[in-house]
């Protein structure tokens, strides 16, 4: 961190980082017990940590301005995928724990922090901001760079929003091991951490704008579109969702405004829309950058990224109330999410035929490079799951599908599908970049990876479908009497080989992942220091 | 730095034309922009594209046409259907229900053993008085009724208060310790003995299903002053009161000495809810029938 920065940058860091040490201070004070002031000791010690570390380094030689100012910023983005990294192992193995505590439930430790209900969504969590956040930000920072042909707006937001971003995913999680959620999907972190995530987003947002005005491209780039979204409308779910009410300004618990089925739908307008916008629009804006610049081929239609993006952006919104069929919502509000939902196929479509299409002229690429690989099954699933999201949407459909593991399936086809390929993709294409490398220091390792990937998924997803239409069939059953034919407990030993599949294809998956992790490891650690042949020249720079 | 307007200075472009590269797969052009060697194609929009676009539109518009679908204001455009989901839910589980009155309004009347007797009717609702004992009962007393620590057994012939229809039925509707009407059951707190009586007690009480425990020893004659009165003489029960028997291992706590010890210390005070909210009296008196042919289910 400190060795990209000059003498003034490095002072300026000192001193947010006291900032960030005085604020958990006086956080852990206020609360003096319980998860507020253990997060804010986590806060105090991250600070001080900062301090120490920079100040340590505060007289280095300092990098010279002109030739910093003539190369891309990428030490965030190599932070950012050590960090996708570690989220990435945390995240998968508490789901690959879970599923399995779904098979042996008797396996549960006597502990409350490791119970199911506490786990769950540190699964979630880890996954989704972990290792999806991470994944995002640190490839926005390369991909803005490289096609605007300018440097990052400046060299400290970058790190305040990597760091800041991953402390907020570090409260919520060890919140959730203390008992400490408001009970929101995907949205469950407490009122402090979801107000200091609002923070770091606008300087992220802020960053991302100044660095597009400086670009030396006449035109924005289709990636940047998508990335543009998905730091926008985040921040606007996010906000509206959390909006609450803490029971102290001295404790984690807060209450949220909504209530009733307003709170279901907004809770649901928001849980849509981190699928449509952070596991989709950002991800798109990866595959737009990684699939040209792997594959060498243009992209098959300007014309069609145009339609997708608008589609996507402008019918995704409506379909939250989709998740609330057959609920207390009304019934009109319904219509409109099925309606929407069966509109945003085509857009959708348009952006995976695009990808695909895009591979015209080099298939013998993906058939002997597995990076290439990974972002066209991603392409595929994201297709896959699309259609299949769009399909569950119309009511009487999902009057089987809901509540049943088909849901559970359907999520994941699209998060180890689509979103978790496309960041392997863009991975093992940036890793040996940043180390300086032609190629990945295992090789052979990144095929392993992407058939245990590509069989965990089809194991996983294939098991889910079956439980799920196993489920919603025995519920609806009745017997020639008007009796319902199965107990719910009968639905439940049902589920057993299923449940056991899942957890199967999960450890592969996982077992994949790890095999990455360890790859990237040995790929950094022999970082090479020279110039990049595939980057362009930086366009000339403004004065710093 | 060249000038990315330019179109002869173009990546791609001719520099003599300024047309655009053309792309030797697909045979089309380039749209001329490029991003750090990224390029896109200038393909016509696919007409497939814009058919199924229409399409879905389409689908759309009929489905807004037909069902409740925009809102007006205070109301909303109820769609040429008329439909409404709360009278159709209704309408479903009415539907359903009536096919099930058809033998479940039998058990209304709670004539046990006319229903028991007639053969057709009992293979129409034991199956289904099955599923609601596992939706309902299983949760405590297990899928087969076996019981567990805490939770007393249906399947054998100890009961508290009666294992005949009648019976369990009241049980059913009334709970135990759930409400104000509910049967009462409590094991007062005996932890004002002294500790060597209750170590006493326990000793006796613990031998009483095997038969050994000595009738003059000073834990029977403990026995006696304090826990015949609920428990019976020696221990045998049968008085119906929530108070079981201690002679034939059927204590739903369990009746080691450490066991016996917890419950003087503690006491006990288990609950059964009341499930006369929750399931109509036909359903109840299913449910009767049902637990009272578990103990021939026995193998």
């Amino acid at each position: 961190m400190q060795a990209s920065l000059t003498t003034v940058e490095r002072r300026i860091g000192i001193g947010l980082a006291v900032l960030l040490a005085l604020g958990g201070l006086t956080i852990a004070a206020a609360a003096r017990h319980g998860v507020m002031a253990v997060h804010g000791a986590m806060a105090l010690a991250l600070g001080l940590g900062l301090v120490f570390r920079l100040g340590g380094a505060l007289y280095d030689v300092a990098p010279a301005g002109l030739d910093r100012a003539s190369r891309y910023d990428d030490g965030p983005t190599r932070f950012g995928i050590w960090m996708t990294l570690t989220w990435a192992m945390i995240g998968m193995v508490a789901g690959v724990w879970v599923a399995a505590l779904l098979y042996w439930p008797e396996a549960t430790p006597p502990w409350p922090a490791t119970s199911f209900g506490r786990l769950r969504p540190v699964h979630t969590t880890g996954i989704i901001f972990g290792f999806g956040g991470n994944a995002l930000i640190a490839t926005s920072f390369w991909v803005v760079q490289r096609t605007s042909r300018a440097r990052l707006a400046d060299a400290v937001s970058p790190w305040v929003i990597l760091i800041g971003y991953n402390l907020f995913c570090a409260w919520a999680v060890t919140g959730y091991l203390m008992g400490a959620t408001q009970s929101k999907e995907y949205a469950e972190a407490e009122w402090y951490a979801d107000l200091w995530l609002v923070v770091v987003w606008v300087i992220y947002f802020a960053l991302y704008l100044r660095t597009l005005a400086r670009r030396a491209e006449p035109h924005i780039y289709v990636a940047n579109w998508y990335y543009m979204a998905f730091i926008l409308v985040v921040a606007m779910l996010h906000i509206v969702n959390n909006i609450a009410l803490p029971v102290s300004w001295a404790g984690a618990k807060s209450y949220t405004v909504w209530s009733g089925v307003q709170d279901a739908m907004i809770q649901w307008w928001y849980g849509h829309n981190a699928v449509a916008f952070f596991l989709t629009a950002g991800f798109l804006g990866m595959l737009y950058y990684f699939l040209p610049v792997r594959s060498g081929r243009p992209i098959w239609s300007y014309r069609l990224s145009i339609l997708s993006f608008w589609g996507i952006v402008f019918f995704y919104i409506w379909v939250g109330s989709h998740h609330l069929h057959y609920t207390a919502l009304p019934y009109w509000v319904q219509t409109l999410g099925m309606t929407f939902s069966v509109m945003l196929l085509v857009p959708s479509w348009a952006s995976a035929g695009n990808a695909i299409a895009t591979l015209n002229g080099a298939w013998a690429k993906v058939r002997d490079d597995a990076t290439l690989r990974f972002m066209f099954v991603a392409a595929v699933f994201y297709g896959l799951s699309t259609f299949e999201g769009s399909f569950l949407a119309i009511r009487p459909v999902n009057s089987l599908s809901h509540y049943t593991d088909w849901t559970v399936g359907h999520v994941h086809s699209g998060t180890l599908g689509w979103v978790a390929m496309i960041i392997f993709g863009a991975i093992y294409t940036l890793v040996p970049q940043l180390a300086g490398r032609e190629a990945m220091a295992w090789p052979r390792a990144i095929e392993w990876h992407f058939w245990l990937a590509v069989l965990g998924t089809l194991v996983y997803v294939v098991a889910m479908w079956n439980a799920g239409i196993t489920q919603g069939l025995m519920w609806r059953a009745y017997d020639a009497n008007g009796a319902l034919s199965y107990s719910f407990l009968q639905s439940v030993q049902a589920m057993a080989p299923y449940y056991l599949l899942r957890a199967i294809g999960g450890a592969m998956f996982l077992t994949g992942a790890v095999l990455c992790t360890l790859n990237c490891r040995a790929t950094l650690r022999q970082t090479r220091a020279r110039d990049l042949a595939h980057d362009r020249p930086l366009a000339a720079q403004p004065a710093e | 730095m060249a000038d990315t307007t330019d179109p002869h200075a173009l990546p791609g472009a001719d520099p003599h034309t300024g047309n655009r590269r053309i792309d030797p797969v697909t045979g089309y052009d380039t749209t001329g922009h490029d991003w750090g060697g990224i390029q896109e194609l200038n393909t016509p929009f696919p007409r497939l594209a814009a058919i199924a676009l229409l399409l879905t539109f389409l689908y759309s518009v009929v489905a807004w046409v037909l069902l409740p679908a925009w809102p007006t204001g205070r109301d909303y455009t109820r769609g040429l259907l008329g439909l409404d989901q709360g009278r159709m839910a209704r309408d479903g589980y009415q539907a359903v229900d009536a096919v099930r009155q058809g033998w479940l309004s039998r058990f209304a009347q709670p004539d046990f053993a006319a229903l028991a007797a007639d053969d057709l009717l009992m293979a129409q609702a034991m199956p289904a008085a099955a599923r609601l004992f596992a939706d309902n009962c299983a949760a405590c007393h297990g899928t087969s009724g076996k019981g567990g620590p805490g939770f007393p057994a249906l399947n054998d012939a100890d009961w508290l208060w009666g294992g005949d229809p009648e019976t369990l039925a009241e049980t059913i509707t009334l709970g135990i310790n759930a409400t104000d009407d509910s049967r009462l059951a409590e094991m007062p707190v005996f932890d004002w003995l002294a500790p060597a009586d209750r170590q006493a007690l326990a000793a006796y009480v613990s031998a009483l299903p095997s038969g050994t425990a000595p009738g003059d020893s000073p834990g029977a004659a403990l026995f006696a002053e304090n826990c015949a009165a609920c428990h019976g003489d020696g221990g045998t029960g049968g008085l119906l009161a929530g108070a079981p028997s201690l002679t034939d291992r059927s204590a739903i706590y369990g009746q080691d000495e450490a066991t016996i010890l917890t419950t003087l210390r503690h006491g006990r005070r288990g609950v059964m809810p009341a499930w006369s909210q929750r399931l109509s009296p036909a359903q109840i008196n299913l449910l009767a029938l049902y637990v009272s042919t578990l103990p021939q289910a026995k193998p």
